[in-house]
């Protein structure tokens, strides 16, 4: 059999490495942007200089051919999703038995005058990057439109390269949509603290350009006129489904999957950020665009692909993130504003550079999320505890088993604990345990 | 030559397009003006200024000169340069034409004068440069440009530096006449601490602990943020400059055997070869005898048990001096170490090599002591001789460290220390140690392994949510430094499942649902 995958981001090739795991299947991925996978996330890292690009590659260039992985670099235009043939931009022709859509995201534009002008670009791949390269040459003052993930990252990028930036975010605290008001709070002094002009509440109206094309100045909604070289919009991605459109395979935002990622197109497959859930699973989104869940839909979609056809069923939610120094890790559901029968345990250190949060139930006080900034907890110990819907009490005795921060860095837990029980005078708990490894393996 | 530069220059805020000199031109000038001044001293040089001195100093001057003029890759700085950082460097600078100077035999006329003005002056200009660079800013990994500097990434100036670490170590050992006008800018501090002029391994030991102190201040900055870092920070420079510099001087001033308390045989290797511990048991009082104690408890001992406990780090990136100087000179360098399966494999042949060979020549030589050469002969002294050239100075010295700027800061340490090799043995077989991986939250950027001084692919290990158990490893710490998603954690705990690391991980925590988990894994 030849399974065919377009795209090798990390759920192209995560799908393809457990199918070679499990089968002797024929596996081809073909790739318009790279002829071997990087790390998506470390782009950001090849602007700073930290990295170079051979070093963004989670695998030997031997790899491949080891494992018998094809890689192709062309551009799928369509697919005869009838006739198993897919029709690639260098004329050629490729036949499949099962064809997995993983072609990931592209960047918002949301129809700003001037969005077109040159020095007006997002930051999705390596094109992009290559772009970036060029379009700060020289340049006086950047700005940053958008305050996700991408757009902190690309102020920080900026920022590493000695250019002063001046960061739009239409939210009046900084990715309020998704962090609670204290972190919110909190990333976004830690942007301020670098010296980066950031501007909440603030929108693009209208990128001006000069008269060679490029770009001299945004207008903001306050109206002010900033001169600028350089505008990065980082306002979200969008699934790709050019492919999918072109192929008659039902779309609506993403390619529409079940559960199984199966497509409205026999032997056809999608995954990861490209695809939309029909039915999305409980308290998760349709699109999941996150570099965990694509490897999660990869390794899920490879035992269907094997014939051990499989659900997607995702552990309790993590993800992480780094906002300059600020490093960022989540476990489980922590909503942006407090649900019913939802309480929250908050603790912030007094110079406001870091915090640990816990959100549990009202009724049977079991946990239901955790939230830390500027201290590092335990993925298996925070969704254990979550899974089996440990009490906030049994948890907090227990805190010390979470600490993952390096060696003789000061714990924080006793801290957490005192600020529970100042809340709960009639029945303090009492923290017994200290971080240790041997406290989490006799756990 | 003028020329424009568009990179930089601009980044600083010069008008694009302008024909000027570069700062780094200007420096080469200066250079090369000072090549022509010794040059001409030469030709009026008598006997005690040594003409041929001041010819080669003046050489090599207007060969650095000429070098820095001409080739705009040598000087075209990465980051614009903040005007305390441009002090600290012209300070530098100037030591360094001194220390030419001082090499050319000034030095033999004005020892104390020419110590301030060379190694004084390059030590502040340093430290001011490393101040300015990092105080005041907020803490964190700051990699910035690391890939692009030509000092720090196999650049023109990287080269250059390779070359003079090299050339400074193949004088030292073989023709130390030519660093004569250096070593005598010693002698005063030699009289204080050594009681006797200096020799050209006092000067050697003092530029070893002021690379350690000084590049030790700036990795307390650099990693200022991370507390297991500064601790242990601390700990290289305060083994380095008491145990292997203030001591055994301390020791030769009270006319006792010069002996390093921090160095343990295999890796000082004549520590426990015949003619070494005869010479100490003859030593008068039970200071000797005690050092052949303390020799055998380190090596046969203290070390299993140490390592047991804490993993190989407790000596290799907190104690040992070679670990010291590259954990602080190496810093800058320690992403060039290669990451690839081969030179894995050639390490795991060539550092086990050295220590049969080290094992080897020890056990030949006791025998031949015990037998009186009834068996070897002179056989046993050859074998001794030729590891200490092959091993203890060309490979220990001109390789593992003339080689930082172009191979990595830990060559000798990965490739050649006998020593690293026992505790890497220890710490794969018999220990607590291990770098643990959180869960799935690894996002492959590389930066670990990158980072990595010992060429480990750490994120091999991390992106299948594995933990990291290596020989080599000498838990610098830095991997879990520079993961920006709280990935890494070093850790010494049971034994069980270190090698799997918390029963809930497998292979890819990512995936397991509750009924996977349930079901007992997948």
């Amino acid at each position: 059999m030849h399974i065919v995958i377009v795209g090798n981001g990390v759920t192209g090739i995560t799908t393809a490495r457990f199918v070679r795991k499990m089968s002797d299947h024929r596996i081809t991925v073909i790739s318009a942007e790279s002829d071997h996978f990087y790390s998506r996330p470390a782009l950001m890292y090849l602007y700073m200089g930290h990295l170079t690009y051979e070093q963004t590659k989670p695998y030997a260039d031997d790899f491949w051919e080891k494992n018998r992985i094809e890689l192709l670099r062309d551009y799928v235009r369509e697919a005869d999703v009838a006739g198993k043939r897919l029709f690639l931009s260098s004329g050629a022709a490729l036949s499949y038995d099962r064809l997995v859509l993983a072609t990931g995201s592209q960047s918002n534009k949301f129809g700003w005058p001037g969005q077109d002008l040159d020095g007006v670009q997002g930051l999705y791949g390596l094109y992009d990057l290559e772009r970036m390269e060029q379009n700060t040459q020289g340049i006086r003052r950047a700005v940053v439109v958008g305050g996700g993930l991408i757009g902190v990252e690309m102020a920080e990028m900026l920022h590493a390269r000695h250019l002063p930036v001046t960061f739009l975010v239409r939210e009046r605290g900084y990715m309020d949509y998704l962090l609670p008001p204290e972190e919110a709070d909190m990333v976004g002094r830690q942007i301020r603290s670098h010296g980066i002009d950031l501007r909440l509440g603030t929108e693009l109206k209208a990128v001006l350009g000069d008269e060679e094309g490029r770009v001299r100045a945004v207008v903001t909604s306050a109206g002010e006129e900033i001169a600028c070289g350089f505008v990065g919009l980082t306002v979200g991605v969008h699934p790709n489904v050019d492919l999918a459109k072109a192929s008659g395979i039902e779309t609506n935002r993403g390619v529409l999957v079940n559960r199984f990622f199966e497509t409205s197109a026999p032997d056809v497959y999608a995954a990861g950020d490209c695809a939309e859930f029909r039915e999305p699973l409980p308290g998760r989104k349709p699109v999941e665009q996150l570099w965990y869940t694509g490897r999660m839909h990869g390794r899920t979609l490879a035992r269907t692909l094997c014939g051990r056809r499989t659900p997607y069923r995702p552990g309790v939610f993590f993800n992480s993130a780094k906002f300059f120094d600020l490093e960022y890790q989540t476990y489980g559901d922590v909503p942006p504003a407090l649900g019913p029968g939802l309480r929250t345990l908050y603790w912030e250190h007094p110079n406001g550079d870091r915090c640990i949060r816990i959100n549990y139930r009202e009724a049977d006080g079991a946990v239901t999320g955790f939230n830390v900034m500027g201290v590092r907890y335990r993925h298996a110990v925070c969704a254990a505890w979550i899974r089996e819907g440990r009490s906030i009490r049994f948890v907090l005795e227990h805190l010390g088993a979470a600490n993952f921060d390096p060696e003789f860095f000061t714990q924080f837990e006793a801290e957490v604990v005192a600020t529970y029980n100042a809340g709960h005078p009639e029945a303090p708990v009492r923290l017994k345990r200290k971080r240790g490894l041997r406290a989490l393996l006799t756990h | 030559m003028p020329s424009t530069n568009t990179d930089f220059d601009q980044s600083i805020g010069l008008t694009p397009g302008r024909t000027f000199l570069t700062s780094g031109q200007k420096v080469g000038q200066v250079f090369v003006g000072f090549g022509l001044l010794l040059l001409l001293a030469a030709a009026f040089g008598s006997e005690a200024l040594s003409p041929l001195r001041f010819f080669a100093s003046g050489l090599v001057s207007l060969a650095f000169g000429l070098a820095i003029y001409y080739v705009p890759d040598l000087t075209a700085p990465t980051t614009a340069l903040s005007s305390g950082e441009r002090v600290g460097l012209g300070l530098f600078g100037f030591g360094l034409l001194m220390l030419i100077a001082t090499l050319a035999g000034l030095g033999s006329l004005a020892p104390a004068l020419f110590f301030w003005l060379g190694t004084g002056l390059v030590t502040l200009g340093g430290l001011l440069f490393i101040r300015a660079r990092y105080a005041g800013r907020p803490g964190g990994i700051r990699n910035d440009g690391v890939m692009f500097s030509n000092t720090m990434s196999r650049g023109a100036v990287g080269w250059l530096l390779g070359i003079v670490f090299t050339g400074f170590y193949v004088l030292l050992y073989w023709f130390p006449a030519a660093l004569e006008g250096l070593i005598r800018t010693m002698d005063p501090l030699s009289w204080v601490l050594h009681g006797k002029p200096a020799d050209q391994w006092f000067m050697y030991g003092t530029f070893y602990t002021l690379a350690v102190l000084v590049m030790g201040v700036r990795a307390l900055y650099k990693y200022r943020h991370n507390r297991y870092q500064r601790i242990r920070t601390f700990s290289v420079m305060f083994f380095q400059l008491v145990f292997a510099y203030l001591i055994p001087s301390i020791l030769v001033l009270f006319n006792r055997p010069e002996f390093y308390f921090s160095y343990f045989w295999p890796l000082k290797y004549n520590y426990l070869w015949p003619s070494d511990v005869q010479w100490l048991m003859s030593q008068p009082g039970g200071l000797g005898v005690f050092m052949v104690f303390w020799a055998a408890a380190l090596s046969f001992i203290a070390t299993p048990i140490l390592t047991y406990f804490w993993g190989k780090r407790w000596y290799c990136s907190w104690v040992c001096g070679c670990g010291g100087l590259a954990e602080t000179l190496g810093d800058p360098w320690r992403h060039l170490s290669d990451k690839s399966v081969k030179a894995w494999q050639i390490e795991r042949w060539m550092i086990h090599a050295v220590l049969v060979f080290v094992v080897a020549t020890t056990a030949v030589l006791w025998i031949n002591s015990a037998t009186e050469g009834a068996v070897l002969g002179g056989l046993s002294g050859a074998y001794a001789r030729v590891y200490g050239f092959l091993i203890g100075s060309v490979f220990a010295g001109v390789i593992g460290v003339g080689f930082y700027p172009v191979m990595g800061s830990r060559m000798w340490c990965r490739f050649g220390c006998p020593m690293a090799a026992t505790l890497g043995i220890f710490q794969k077989y018999f220990s607590r140690f291990r770098i643990t991986t959180n869960g799935g939250q690894c996002i492959s950027c590389g930066n670990c392994s990158t980072y990595c001084e010992m060429g480990i692919d750490v994120r091999w290990y991390a992106q299948r949510g594995q933990n990291i158990i290596r020989a080599s490893c000498v838990g610098c710490g830095v991997c879990s430094a520079v993961c920006p998603r709280g990935v890494l954690s070093l850790e010494n705990g049971p034994r069980e499942e270190r090698y799997n690391g918390p029963a809930l991980i497998t292979e890819d925590l990512t995936i397991l649902t509750d009924e996977d988990v349930e079901a007992g894994a997948i």
